[in-house]
C-alpha cells in the first residue's frame, strides 16, 4: 500500500517578494504527539516543532539536527568574516538563481534589515542577480554565489579576485561560498517537498 | 573518527591556511561532516537502504561533474560495482548544464528555461531496482531543475516503494551533496589563490 501526497487548494505565490510567506509540506509532517526525544534532539530548537517544513524533515531527525546546526554557524557566528547582510544576500542570491520563491522571500527580508537597502535587494528580486548594483562587495557576492550555484559550478579565481578586489578577507570569502553552497542545500528541499503559501493580508 | 570528507576532496592538512579559515566556523565544519556521517554511515537503512544510498550520492556528484565524483564512485563500487558501472553507462545521455525548469503561471514565466526530463533508458531500468531507478530519476530533477518538482513527482516515489520517511532521506542526501560540493568547489579555487 503506497502513501499519498497531500494537495493544496490554495494558488501558490508566484512572483518573488520580500513579504512574508507560509509554506505547506506534500508529504505528512510528523505529528508532535509522535515526537521522541531523539526528534526534539533532531529539531535543535523546540519551537520548530510549530513548522510543517522542519516536521517532515525531523523524520530523519539525526541529518536535520547536522543540516540546522551547519546552518547556524554558517549564517550566525559573528566571529568576523563577511557582515550578516551580505550573507543573506549569498542565500538570497542562490535562491533568485535555482528559482524557490520561499527561500528568497525569507533571505531577501533579512538581506534588507541587516542592510536597510530594501530597494537593492527588490532589484535583485525584480530584475534578477543580473540587476545593476554599485556596491562593489554586493556586486562581488552576488556572482560568486550565482557562479557557484550554476551545475556543473562555475565559480573560477575570477570570483575570488573580485571578492578581494572589493576589499573581502579570506574568511570573509569562505562565508561566501558557505552562504551560496547552503542554500543550494536548502532550495532543493524547500522546493520539492511542498510549497509556498500566499502572504498574510 | 574517521577523514574530514571536505578536508580530504579539497586537499586541507592540519595547519594549511584553510584549515584555520574552516576552523573560524568550526560548528560548521563539524556539522557538515555529521550530515555525512548520518546520510552515507546511517545504522537505520529500512527507508533507503545503503546501496540505494551510495547509488543517489554518485549519481548526484556525477551529474554535477563535480570532481569528487571518484571519491563517490569509489564508495557505490565497493558496495556495488555492477551499478556504479551501469550509473556510468546512463552518465553521458543525462549530462547537461542546470539550473533550468519552469515557475509557477505568472510573471516569472518569461524566465521558464526548457531542459532536459530525463528517465532512466531500459539498460538501466533493468540494471537497478524500480525503487532505485525512480529515485534517479528524482536526483536529475533535484540536481538540474528544482523549480520543477512537484506533489507529482513525490506520488511517484511514493508508487515506487518510498516512505516518507526514506523520500525524506533522499532528498536530504542529494541536497546536502549539492552543499558539500559546491563547498568543496568554492575552497578548492579559494586555496589556489592563497
Amino acid at each position: 500500500m503506497s502513501e499519498t501526497v497531500i494537495e493544496h487548494t490554495f494558488v501558490a505565490p508566484n512572483a518573488f517578494t520580500q513579504a512574508e510567506l507560509g509554506w505547506e509540506a506534500w508529504l505528512e509532517p510528523l505529528p508532535i504527539d509522535e515526537l521522541t526525544d531523539r526528534h526534539w534532539a533532531g529539531l535543535v530548537d523546540k519551537g520548530r516543532a510549530n513548522s510543517p517544513y522542519f516536521r517532515l524533515l525531523v523524520r530523519d531527525p539525526d541529518i536535520l539536527g547536522a543540516r540546522t546546526r551547519t546552518d547556524n554557524d554558517i549564517f550566525y557566528n559573528e566571529k568576523g568574516g563577511l557582515p550578516r547582510a551580505q550573507r543573506e544576500l549569498s542565500a538570497a542570491s542562490a535562491s533568485r538563481t535555482n528559482g524557490c520563491i520561499f527561500c528568497a522571500s525569507v533571505h531577501s527580508r533579512f538581506a534588507t534589515h541587516h542592510s536597510k537597502r530594501h530597494d537593492d535587494v527588490q532589484r535583485l528580486l525584480d530584475e534578477g542577480t543580473s540587476a545593476p548594483q554599485d556596491d562593489p562587495q554586493w556586486r562581488a557576492v552576488i556572482d560568486a554565489s550565482v557562479a557557484l550555484t550554476k551545475t556543473p559550478n562555475e565559480f573560477s579565481a575570477e570570483n575570488v579576485k573580485q571578492l578581494r578586489d572589493a576589499g573581502l578577507d579570506d574568511l570573509s570569502i569562505a562565508d561566501a561560498i558557505h552562504g551560496a553552497a547552503f542554500f543550494n542545500w536548502a532550495n532543493r528541499l524547500m522546493l520539492s517537498l511542498g510549497e509556498p503559501t500566499p502572504p498574510k493580508e | 573518527m574517521t577523514t574530514d570528507v571536505i578536508d580530504r576532496l579539497v586537499g586541507i592538512a592540519p595547519g594549511d591556511a584553510l584549515d584555520a579559515i574552516r576552523n573560524e566556523r568550526p560548528n560548521a565544519r563539524e556539522n557538515a561532516q555529521a550530515s555525512f556521517d548520518a546520510l552515507l554511515h546511517s545504522e537505520e537503512l529500512d527507508d533507503a537502504s545503503q546501496l540505494e544510498r551510495l547509488a543517489i550520492a554518485y549519481w548526484t556528484i556525477a551529474l554535477s561533474q563535480s570532481p569528487a565524483a571518484p571519491f563517490y564512485r569509489e564508495l557505490l563500487a565497493t558496495e556495488d560495482d555492477a551499478t556504479a558501472s551501469a550509473l556510468d553507462a546512463a552518465l553521458p545521455g543525462a549530462l547537461t548544464v542546470g539550473p533550468y525548469g519552469d515557475y509557477p503561471d505568472g510573471p516569472l514565466s518569461v524566465e521558464n528555461v526548457p531542459g532536459l526530463v530525463w528517465r532512466p533508458e531500459a539498460a538501466l531500468e533493468s540494471a537497478v531496482s524500480h525503487r532505485l531507478a525512480a529515485a534517479l530519476a528524482h536526483t536529475h530533477l533535484l540536481v538540474y531543475r528544482p523549480r520543477d518538482s512537484s506533489a507529482d513527482a513525490l506520488q511517484t516515489l511514493l508508487d515506487a516503494g518510498w516512505s516518507t520517511t526514506g523520500i525524506v532521506t533522499l532528498s536530504q542526501l542529494v541536497a546536502f551533496l549539492n552543499f558539500q560540493l559546491r563547498v568543496v568547489a568554492g575552497l578548492t579555487v579559494l586555496k589556489g589563490e592563497l
